[in-house]
């Protein structure tokens, strides 16, 4: 058994306890999280090349073996997720200790308390204990979101949490269906158990199936459920709204694995449960944010909207283009975290270096270091709006080709194109106002970013650049993690393993 | 049994909507609460119903109750808990920071202009307080 796959849990929990009881030391604080994260990226690439063999891993928690167990599993999705939020998070870290962490007591701690619930959904291979993590998440998030506090937090915290509460219920409901019907909570074991499932439960299961969606739908903002999303993000402080750029994608992971694992077979219960549903919803997404984008008011609104149009676009590749589509829509999930996250933190330097003004894209006064800032403004438009050159252009080019045989062909090119070009033209309006329509005089209160917050925005676009350099390792990566995507039989027999002994959970019939 | 438990859950489940979709905050607080209760239940009875029955299968057992649902409340239960702490301390701090306990943090019909002041009353804070760190 392989002890790594658990650190990535353990480690930011360990950290997170110790600087609970260090309290208010900021100096030290910052040392012992800045150096937690360190290591765990350094675990973190050490499990993707582990995973990068092809092998999937699992570790049984306390040795139970798997069905009875709660089981964490280790293949290549999980591994590139896992590496992702630790590229993310080291950035939103760092970028943190420039002053935001010194605002309130806890940060560091709340912080870390969130990438073990990121990294603890992405391993998992347990459902109930999918949404334990969930909540870990969520309730790190929740206290990271009204961090700093001020009214408009506050406001946006009451949405977020209530959204996310009748959202848990509806996962309990979901869970416990399933369990009813199957007497198991392990996914491996769900798949075998809803493909041989008998005919009175499909009903039941479909409908389990879809509340699933619909929970993974609230945390991945997708058409009709992310209007709580742009507020929240946008009064989030700039290393927390980096960090969130990863939430969304624990929808987008969720949707990924159920839709491929557990109801990954062709027959049966499972057959085409989220297909009627989830190409439409996507394209609405993504056609709404768009508009949302050209609309926004605020420029950290703006980039909420990029969010919520990323995650239509992934999950219209994963809709609509099969294998290679999955494959696309991955390459496109890696590519629009780490500009977005990068983007947050920029909009954050424009608006403290506007003063008052901060990020309304209204016409204000002139910024500090408007060089810079312009430049690293366009570098940030070109990757997120996919121009020729940039991962944006990669990927977007990818689904694009993806879909060619699809018979949606005509609504996926049209769309995505279309919202590329709205997109560009927000992007151009945002631009101009924030970096032309300005009038000579710099605000008095305004601050010019320093070099600590500039390091790892440049590091977030060195990531997106090295994307386009080492575009074809990573899309064999992807290639091949889409394939073990679409054949689950790998993973269900690696995580099962040679036990014969799963008979069904014999239920007398009288207690029924 | 049946009867009784579901209609129960029924009920519950519905007033913890209705109350959900109120305006204030503390029917929103008290309707998830009822929620929570609601999906606790359910998830209980999803082990099937069963009295003075054994949680383990032994051979002698014609019969037992499932164990694992009543594990899965428990956890639902400390989660639960938790969560509905929270939201009742971050309601009041939103009616205390804002003087209105309405989910939105403003009064129905009430102006943007009030939220405007209350960003630039927030930006001129935290300015002051870079100021001091500096």
């Amino acid at each position: 058994m392989n002890h790594f796959l658990v650190l990535p849990i353990v480690l930011p929990a360990l950290t997170a306890a110790l600087l609970l009881l260090l309290g208010g030391r900021v100096g030290l604080t910052r040392v012992i999280s800045f150096a937690s994260v360190f290591v765990l990226l350094a675990m973190c690439i050490h499990l993707f090349t582990q995973a990068s063999t092809g092998d999937i891993q699992t570790y049984a928690l306390g040795d139970w073996v798997a069905p009875f167990g709660i089981v964490l599993v280790l293949d290549r999705l999980s591994a590139l997720m896992v590496l992702l939020t630790s590229l993310v998070s080291i950035a939103a870290l760092y970028y943190s200790m420039q002053g935001w962490d010194n605002r309130g007591k806890y940060f560091h701690a709340l912080f870390q308390f969130q990438l073990m619930g990121i990294n603890g959904a992405f391993l998992t291979g347990d459902l109930f204990n999918l949404f334990v993590f969930f909540e870990v998440l969520l309730i790190a998030s929740y206290c990271l979101l009204m961090y700093g506090f001020g009214e408009r937090r506050l406001r946006a915290s009451v949405h977020y949490v209530a959204i996310n509460l009748t959202g848990s219920a509806i996962f309990l409901i979901a869970v416990s269906v399933l369990y009813s019907v199957t007497g198991t909570l392990n996914m491996a074991h769900l798949a075998e158990r809803v493909a041989t499932s008998s005919p009175d439960d499909i009903a039941l299961i479909r409908s389990a199936g879809l509340m699933l969606l619909g929970v993974f739908g609230v945390k991945a903002a997708l058409f009709p459920l992310y209007f709580w999303l742009p507020t929240a993000y946008a009064s989030a402080s700039a290393p927390v709204a980096a960090l969130f750029a990863i939430m969304t994608k624990v929808g987008v992971y969720a949707i990924f694995r159920f839709t491929t694992l557990t109801f990954g077979g062709t027959s049966g219960a499972s057959a085409d449960i989220t297909t009627p549903w989830l190409l439409p919803v996507a394209l609405v997404t993504l056609t709404l944010a768009a508009f949302g984008a050209l609309a926004a008011k605020r420029l950290l609104e703006f980039i909420a909207y990029l969010t919520i149009a990323s995650v239509g676009t992934i999950l219209i590749a994963f809709a609509a283009g099969g294998t290679e589509g999955l494959s696309a829509a991955l390459f496109y999930l890696v590519h629009s975290t780490l500009i977005v996250a990068a983007l947050f933190l920029l909009a954050e330097m424009i608006s403290q270096s506007r003063g008052e003004a901060q990020d309304t894209l209204h016409s204000g006064p002139a910024l500090l270091q408007p060089v810079m800032l312009g430049i690293a403004f366009m570098a940030g438009a070109v990757i997120v709006g996919g121009l020729p050159l940039s991962s944006g252009f990669l990927a977007k080019l990818m689904i694009l080709q993806s879909t060619t045989q699809s018979i949606n062909m005509p609504w996926v090119w049209g769309i995505i194109l279309s919202t590329s070009l709205i997109t560009m033209i927000a992007l151009s309006r945002a631009g101009s106002m924030l970096f032309w329509k300005t009038t000579y005089e710099v605000s008095a209160t305004a601050k010019a970013p320093v070099a600590m917050q500039w390091l790892p925005v440049i590091f977030l676009f060195g990531c997106s650049i090295m994307m386009v350099i080492y575009a074809s390792p990573l899309k064999q990566f992807t290639d091949a993690t889409a394939q073990q995507l679409k054949t689950p039989e790998q993973y269900i027999s690696t995580v099962l393993g040679q036990t014969t002994d799963r008979a069904p959970r014999a239920l007398p019939k009288e207690a029924m | 049994m049946e009867l009784l438990l579901s209609t129960a859950l029924g009920i519950v489940t519905a007033c913890g909507i209705y109350l959900i979709l109120r305006g204030r905050t503390f029917s929103v607080v008290l309707g998830l609460s009822l929620l929570g209760y609601a999906v606790n239940l359910f998830i209980f009875a999803m082990g099937r119903l069963t009295s003075s029955q054994p949680p383990v299968i032994v051979d002698q057992a014609v019969a037992f109750a499932d164990p694992i649902p009543q594990a899965l409340v428990l956890t639902a239960i400390v989660i639960g808990f938790g969560m509905t702490g929270f939201i009742v301390e971050l309601a009041l701090r939103t009616r205390n920071d804002t003087k209105s306990d309405h989910v939105d943090g403003q009064e129905p019909g009430q102006t943007d202009d009030a939220l405007k002041t209350s960003t630039v009353k927030e930006a001129a804070l935290q300015a002051s307080k870079v100021g001091k760190t500096a």
